[in-house]
């Protein structure tokens, strides 16, 4: 594609097909849980177009998928606006890192590509950007970068609602394990150190004992209790020299939630 | 229809958060408390979430009992992906050992 037009706009549309092309690869990886997500998803209280509508319009797959958890559960919109809240923060982190590549930016720009803000697209993006001097950066190759994941975001989603749908069976307990096996599958590699598995464990703990308290306040205690027991952890190993530097234990910390 | 409220509510809180920044500059910083607590978030959400729906599928108290499929699968998948660290092979493997489960008990 860019080849055709590469004479008219040579820069732009090279950065952008580099960004989209650079991202393949986290796309195969979104593509079965794009999937996963529009099929459990279909088989919930959700009517198929609310649920293409929170893809079109979020593009967030983890708070999607809690949303998706906590809707069945029965919370209170006040929980998921707040769950959602929480857990895409870190995006905060993303847009920290970046900012000085797109400080120099028309004001349009940076308005819009805020929207594209990914785990994936950082990652790819930051990889990028990271070799260049701030300020020489333009925004097509985190432009590309972030269609593109939005594109297949799209797709995998209707592929999961219209899979869903030919199955209504899989209404049953079955697809809530994939859910579960999906959430493992994205828990245990980021258990890297006791504090992550002592917060873990605090969080579930609690979440489960909890369990009856209305709107699913109960989730959202056990989440502050466990971030808490996470951190109590971390301030001890930074104590006993885990961590010798505060700017590059948030690196480090940035990049291995990049991944 | 009312999830379309949720929905919205949703895409502006992410929004704003993703572009906070961008647009105002780097005048929104985070304290390092902050930015370490956030490094808990996904952890602790997640497993939040899926212990009840394990531990008690049918709400209620706890099944701990080899009859609970959710619970046998689930310690699978913990296993499968300690060991191979492999998403698609753990969510596979132990749907797999979720759906024969549920077939012979």
């Amino acid at each position: 594609m860019n080849s055709t037009h590469q004479n008219h706009q040579p820069g732009n549309l090279a950065e952008f097909g580099a960004g989209a092309r650079d991202t393949i690869p986290m796309m195969v990886g979104a593509a079965p849980f794009g999937v996963i997500f529009g099929t459990l998803a279909a088989t919930g209280p959700l009517h198929a177009w609310s649920v293409q509508l929170m893809s079109l319009v979020v593009f967030a797959g983890s708070a999607q998928f809690i949303a998706l958890g906590l809707i069945a559960g029965h919370a209170s919109f006040a929980v998921i606006w707040a769950t959602t809240f929480i857990v895409n923060l870190r995006h905060v982190l993303y847009s920290a890192t970046l900012a000085p590549y797109v400080a120099h930016l028309p004001a349009h720009w940076r308005w819009t590509l805020g929207a594209f803000m990914t785990d994936e697209v950082f990652a790819v993006s930051y990889a990028h950007y990271q070799r260049r001097a701030p300020g020489e950066t333009g925004p097509y190759y985190f432009l590309g970068s972030g269609v593109s994941m939005y594109v297949n975001w799209q797709i995998w989603t209707v592929a999961g609602l219209l899979f869903g749908s030919a199955f209504p069976g899989l209404q049953s307990k079955g697809l809530d394990f994939a859910m579960v096996a999906t959430f493992i599958a994205i828990i245990v590699p980021q258990l890297v150190a006791l504090r992550f598995v002592a917060a873990a464990l605090a969080a579930g703990v609690l979440s489960f004992a909890w369990n009856d308290w209305p709107y699913k306040l109960g989730l959202l205690v056990a989440v502050v209790v466990g971030v808490a027991v996470g951190m109590l952890l971390s301030t001890r190993a930074k104590d006993s020299t885990q961590r010798p530097a505060q700017r590059p234990a948030q690196r480090s910390a940035e990049m291995e939630r990049a991944k | 229809m009312k999830y379309a409220l949720l929905i919205l509510g949703m895409a502006v809180i992410t929004y704003g958060i993703r572009s906070a920044v961008f647009v105002f500059g780097e005048r929104l910083s985070f304290p390092p408390v902050v930015r370490m607590a956030l490094n808990f978030v996904p952890v602790t959400v997640l497993t939040a979430i899926i212990v009840p729906m394990t531990f008690a599928p049918h709400g209620g108290a706890a099944e701990l009992t080899w009859r609970n499929s959710q619970l046998v699968a689930a310690a699978v998948a913990v296993v499968v992906c300690a060991v191979t660290r492999k998403p698609l092979l753990t969510i596979a493997v132990s749907l797999a050992v979720f759906f024969v489960w549920q077939m012979i008990v």
